[in-house]
C-alpha cells in the first residue's frame, strides 16, 4: 500500500499551489497530484493576468469577500517571490449612453465591497489618460488598485516555495475516483497508480466537479467556458497603460485590452461555451470577435505584430460563485471549486482560510522554523549593461544567449530546470525563462532548449516534450527512418 | 570588461557578414573583426546541404557548406580574425557595441564603421494567426531543417508544408528523403513564393501536390498534431466555406516568409524600409546613420546566396572607404516603387555616382513579356525586357553611371510596363 499522506491535493494550479504553500508551514505530509505533466498547465496559465480590484462581483458573494482580500495579499506576495506585480490601474469604459448606468453601477458595487479610490472620469479627462481610446466613449470607471501579475510565474514560485518546505509534486497523475475510507481516510485512484490520505484537497479546476459529485450529497454543475486571446508583441509604445475593459455582462467581464507584466499587449477573452475542458483550440470565429469587440476600445488596433493566440477555459458554476470550504456530507474533503474570474486574484485568500480550517481540524503544529524563498537573481534581460557584465564574469552560461528574442541564457535556463519543482519540457522552460516567447516563438531557440533539457535532465533529446502526454517534439533519429524503424508510431499521437 | 577599439565590425558570419569582411581586408582593413552567435561560421548555410549554391558566383553547383567554407577559407587566408559563440546585445548610433560570449566574457567594442549582417528568421504561426491548438508537431521549416541536418533527428512522419517559400520546398524533398510521407505543399496566394526550380525539383520530382489558393484554416491535436484543415481562398485570401479538406499528418512545417532581423537596427536608430522591412540605404549601402552599413537577408530577404555574396562585398569596400576617408556627399536621388515594384533597393543614391549601381526589387505579381524601366521625371533612364517577372525571384536592373548624368528631377521609378 503506498505511504499516507496527511493531505492530498489535486490540482497544481495557482489555488492548489496556493494551498501547498499555507500547508507546507506545518507539521504535516502534503502531497500535490496533477494530471498534467507540469504545474500551472490549465487556467492558471491562460488568463488574462489581472488582479481586479474587486469592483465586479456581487456583494455578499465569495467571489467578492475573497477577490477583495486575496488581492490586497498580491504586492507582498509578489515582492517575496521575486515575480512580478505591476499596479497599473483599470478603467471600464462606457461605450454608449447605456452603459453610463453599468458604470454607475458598478461604482457603487465596488464601493460596498470596499473597493478604494473608484472614480467616474468623463471623457476628456479619459482620452488624456489614454489617448489611443475610442474618441467616442462616454465615460469610465477608473479603478486605480487594479494590477497585472504573470500568473505560471506566480504559480511556479508558490510551488517552489512549497516545495523547499516539503510538499511532494507529483505529475502525469489523472484522478479517476475517489474513495472515502471506513477509517475516514480516503482511497484516491488515478490513471495509474494509487493514494491514501486523511484529508483531500480538490482544487482540480474543470475537472472540480467530477470529484465533488463522487462526494457530496449536493450536486454541482460545471460550465465549461473558453476564452481566446491575443498576444501582440512588445513594441516601442504600448497603446495604453492601463488595463481596458469594457462593460460587463452575465458572460463575463468582456473583452479587455490589456498590457502585460512583460510589455505586451493581451486582447480577449471571447466567452463560448464548450463541451470538453481540454479544448483550447482558438478558431477563426472566435479570434475574429476578439478583434471586433477590442477594436471598440482601440480604433487602431493592428495585429501585425500578433505573437501568438491562446485560449483557455472558465470553470463555472451554474450557481455563480465560488465553493470554498469543507463538505458537509463528506467529512475531510475540502473543496475550491469554480475558481473562474476573479479566481487568480482570490487565491491566496482561499489557500490561507482553506489552509486554517484542515490544520484546525487535523490539529496540525506549526513549523518551528519555514524556509525562506529565495528570490532568484532578476532576469539577464532586465539587467543593466554593468549587471550583465559580472553575471557572465560570474557564471559564462550568461555569456550564451541561447533566446535572442527575448535574451535568455544558458544560465537561466539550466535554473529553470534545477528548480525545486523544476522545467521538464520545453513549454515548462518558455513559461519559467522567457527563451521560446518572443516574435520568432522558438524557431531559433527550442533545438537549443531541448539540448539542455535532454542533458539537465539525463533523457535522449528523442524524449522531450513540448508539454503534457505525448507531445514529443521529434519522431526519431534519421538513421531509424531510413530502416523504417520510428520511435513514435504516428497512432500514439 | 574588455574595451577596443576597431576600424569595423562585422555583426554575423554568414554569407553576407564573410563577403563584406573579404571585401573590406582585400580593400586594406587592418582593424577588422566578425562576430556570430553560433558556434561556427557559416550562417544558416551550415544546415543547408542540399546543392545548387554557387551557380553565378562559382559556375558550379554547391552544397550551402561547401559554399560558405569557401568564403571562411578565404577569410582564413586574409587573416581575419571570427569570433563565434558571440551575441551582440547593442549597438549605439556612435558605433559602439556590446557583446558577450562564453569565452570572451562582456565586451564593449567602438568600431569606426558597422556592417550590420545579421540575417532573417522565419514568419512564425502567430504570425499568420491561424486557430486551432497549440500541440507539438508545428515548426518552421528552418528550425525542422536544423533538425534534420544538423542534428539527425526527424521532427515527424506525415508532413504538410504551409506555405511555398524556398525552404520549405527544399523540405519538402528533404523529409521525402529520409523517409517521411509529405502530403501536399499549401500556397495562399495564386502562385509560389519559392523559385521555380525548386518547385519542379521538391515538388514534382516526388509527386508532392502543389496547392495554390488554399491555406492551412485549422489544427488538431491536444498533444501532438493529428491533422489539419485546408480550406480554399477567395481573391481577398479569405477561405471558401464548403472547401475544407482534412489532411491526417503529425508535423505542419511552415515556409510563410522570411522577416530581416533588425532589433539591433532599431536599437542603432536605423530607419527601415516598410517595403523590405530592412534599412534604408543608398548604393554603398550604408543607412541612414553613418558608417552603419547593412547587406544580405538583414537588408532584403534574397533568392540566391549568390546576390548576397556579391552586395555584401560591395559593402565591405563601401565601409572600407568610409573607415578610410569618409565622404560627405549628400546629394541623392530617391528611388521609388512604381507599378508592379516592391521594395526596391537601394532606396537613394548618390547623384554623381561614378559605378554601376543595382537596383534589386520584387514583382508585384506574375508578369510575363514586359520591361522593367527606370525614370525619372517623364525622362527613361534604363529598360530592361523580361520574359517573366515573379514575386518569387528578385529582379534586377542595372544602372550605368552615365545613365544618371544630367537629370534634372530627384526620384528615380522603377516600374513595370507591358510590352
Amino acid at each position: 500500500m503506498k505511504a499516507m499522506s496527511d493531505i492530498l491535493i489535486i490540482g497544481a494550479g495557482i489555488t492548489g499551489c496556493c494551498i501547498a504553500r499555507e500547508l507546507s508551514a506545518y507539521d504535516a505530509t502534503v502531497l500535490v497530484l496533477e494530471k498534467e505533466n507540469d504545474l500551472a498547465e490549465g487556467a492558471t496559465k491562460a488568463n488574462s493576468g489581472i488582479v481586479h480590484a474587486g469592483y465586479d462581483a456581487v456583494p455578499g458573494s465569495l467571489k467578492a469577500y475573497y477577490n477583495v482580500r486575496g488581492a490586497s495579499m498580491y504586492p507582498d506576495l509578489c515582492t517575496s517571490l521575486g515575480v512580478p506585480y505591476k499596479q497599473c490601474g483599470a478603467l471600464v469604459v462606457a461605450l454608449n449612453a447605456q452603459d453610463r448606468e453599468t458604470i454607475e453601477q458598478l461604482r457603487i458595487r465596488g464601493e460596498k465591497n470596499s473597493v478604494s479610490g473608484l472614480r467616474i472620469l468623463e471623457h476628456d479627462e479619459l482620452l488624456s489618460m489614454e489617448p489611443s481610446l475610442n474618441p467616442h466613449v462616454v465615460c469610465a470607471l477608473y479603478v486605480p488598485t487594479s494590477a497585472i501579475i504573470s500568473p505560471y510565474e506566480t504559480a511556479f514560485a508558490i510551488a517552489d516555495h512549497a516545495a523547499l518546505n516539503g510538499v511532494s509534486f507529483r505529475f502525469n497523475e489523472n484522478v479517476v475516483a475517489v474513495h472515502p475510507q471506513q477509517d475516514g481516510s480516503f482511497r484516491v485512484l488515478t490513471r495509474s497508480d494509487e493514494y491514501h490520505c486523511h484529508v483531500l484537497v480538490n482544487c482540480a479546476g474543470s475537472f472540480g466537479t467530477l470529484i465533488h459529485n463522487q462526494l457530496s450529497d449536493i450536486k454541482l454543475e460545471m460550465i465549461h467556458r473558453r476564452g481566446q486571446y491575443y498576444l501582440l508583441d512588445r513594441n516601442d509604445r504600448l497603446p495604453f497603460s492601463h488595463t481596458i475593459f469594457q462593460c460587463p455582462s452575465s458572460m463575463g467581464k468582456g473583452v479587455l485590452v490589456s498590457p502585460t507584466v512583460h510589455g505586451n499587449t493581451l486582447l480577449g477573452p471571447t466567452a463560448e461555451d464548450i463541451e470538453d475542458p481540454m479544448d483550447t483550440a482558438t478558431t477563426s470565429g472566435g479570434l475574429a470577435e476578439v478583434l471586433r469587440k477590442a477594436s471598440l476600445t482601440w480604433p487602431d488596433i493592428s495585429i501585425r505584430n500578433n505573437i501568438t493566440n491562446f485560449s483557455g477555459v472558465r470553470a463555472h458554476l451554474t450557481t455563480d460563485d465560488f465553493v470554498i470550504g469543507p463538505c458537509d456530507s463528506c467529512p475531510g474533503y475540502y473543496e475550491a471549486i469554480g475558481i473562474e474570474s476573479p479566481g487568480l486574484s482570490s487565491a491566496p485568500a482561499i489557500a490561507q482560510d482553506l489552509a486554517g480550517m484542515i490544520a484546525e481540524k487535523l490539529n496540525l503544529t506549526a513549523k518551528a522554523e519555514i524556509i525562506p524563498y529565495k528570490v532568484p537573481p532578476i532576469p539577464f534581460r532586465d539587467m543593466n549593461m554593468e549587471e550583465r557584465e559580472k553575471a557572465v564574469a560570474a557564471d559564462p552560461a550568461y555569456g550564451n544567449i541561447v533566446c535572442r528574442c527575448e535574451t535568455v541564457t544558458e544560465a537561466e535556463i539550466r535554473a529553470a530546470i534545477r528548480r525545486p519543482v523544476g522545467a521538464r519540457t520545453i513549454d515548462g522552460v518558455k513559461r519559467r525563462t522567457r527563451a521560446g516567447m518572443g516574435r520568432c516563438q522558438g524557431g531559433f531557440c527550442m533545438p537549443r532548449v531541448a539540448d539542455i533539457i535532454a542533458e539537465e535532465t539525463g533523457i535522449s533529446l528523442l524524449e522531450v516534450k513540448k508539454s503534457s502526454g505525448e507531445s514529443f517534439i521529434l519522431a526519431g533519429s534519421v538513421e531509424s527512418f531510413l530502416k523504417g524503424d520510428t520511435k513514435h508510431d504516428g497512432s500514439e499521437y | 570588461m574588455t574595451d577596443r577599439n576597431i576600424d569595423i565590425l562585422v555583426i554575423g558570419a554568414g554569407p553576407a557578414g564573410l563577403a563584406a569582411a573579404i571585401a573590406a581586408r582585400e580593400a586594406g582593413i587592418q582593424s577588422l573583426l566578425v562576430v556570430d552567435r553560433e558556434k561556427e561560421p557559416g550562417g544558416i548555410l551550415r544546415q543547408c546541404i542540399h546543392n545548387g549554391f554557387g551557380l553565378h558566383r562559382f559556375k558550379e553547383e554547391l552544397t550551402g557548406p561547401e559554399y560558405a567554407q569557401r568564403d571562411i577559407d578565404r577569410a582564413a587566408e586574409l587573416g581575419i580574425q571570427i569570433e563565434c559563440s558571440t551575441m551582440v546585445l547593442s549597438v549605439s548610433p556612435e558605433r559602439c557595441v556590446t557583446c558577450v560570449s562564453p569565452v570572451n566574457g562582456f565586451q564593449r567594442i567602438q568600431a569606426k564603421a558597422v556592417i550590420l549582417a545579421m540575417g532573417c528568421r522565419e514568419r512564425p504561426r502567430g504570425a499568420l494567426c491561424t486557430p486551432g491548438t497549440r500541440c507539438a508537431g508545428i515548426y518552421s521549416a528552418g528550425t525542422a531543417q536544423r533538425f534534420v541536418n544538423l542534428e539527425g533527428v526527424m521532427p515527424g512522419k506525415k508532413v504538410v508544408i504551409l506555405g511555398s517559400g524556398d525552404i520549405g520546398l527544399i523540405m519538402a524533398r528533404r523529409m521525402t528523403l529520409q523517409g517521411a510521407e509529405v502530403l501536399a505543399c499549401v500556397e495562399i496566394m495564386p502562385y509560389s513564393s519559392g523559385l521555380n526550380r525548386n518547385i519542379v525539383q521538391c515538388l514534382q520530382d516526388y509527386n508532392i501536390p502543389l496547392l495554390l489558393s488554399h491555406t492551412v484554416t485549422d489544427i488538431q491535436g491536444l498533444h501532438r498534431l493529428e491533422g489539419v484543415t485546408v480550406s480554399e481562398v477567395d481573391q481577398n485570401r479569405k477561405p471558401v466555406a464548403g472547401t475544407e479538406k482534412h489532411f491526417g499528418c503529425d508535423t505542419l512545417l511552415l515556409s510563410c516568409g522570411l522577416i530581416p532581423e533588425n532589433e539591433l537596427s532599431l536599437g542603432a536608430g536605423v530607419i527601415l524600409s516598410a517595403a523590405t522591412s530592412g534599412a534604408v540605404v543608398d548604393e554603398t549601402f550604408e543607412t541612414n546613420i553613418p558608417g552603419i552599413f547593412a547587406c544580405g537577408n538583414v537588408l532584403h530577404v534574397h533568392d540566391l546566396v549568390d546576390h548576397v555574396s556579391a552586395e555584401s562585398y560591395k559593402a565591405g569596400i563601401s565601409a572600407a572607404s568610409f573607415v578610410r576617408n569618409r565622404h560627405d556627399d549628400l546629394s541623392y536621388f530617391a528611388v521609388a516603387d512604381g507599378t508592379g515594384v516592391r521594395g526596391t533597393v537601394p532606396q537613394k543614391i548618390h547623384r554623381n555616382v561614378d559605378c554601376p549601381v543595382n537596383l534589386m526589387f520584387r514583382p508585384t505579381g506574375v508578369y510575363r513579356n514586359c520591361s522593367a524601366v527606370v525614370e525619372c521625371g517623364n525622362t527613361e533612364v534604363c529598360r530592361k525586357k523580361s520574359v517573366i517577372y515573379t514575386p518569387g525571384e528578385m529582379a534586377l536592373i542595372t544602372l550605368k553611371p552615365e545613365d544618371l548624368r544630367n537629370l534634372t528631377g530627384s526620384t528615380l521609378t522603377v516600374r513595370i510596363e507591358r510590352n
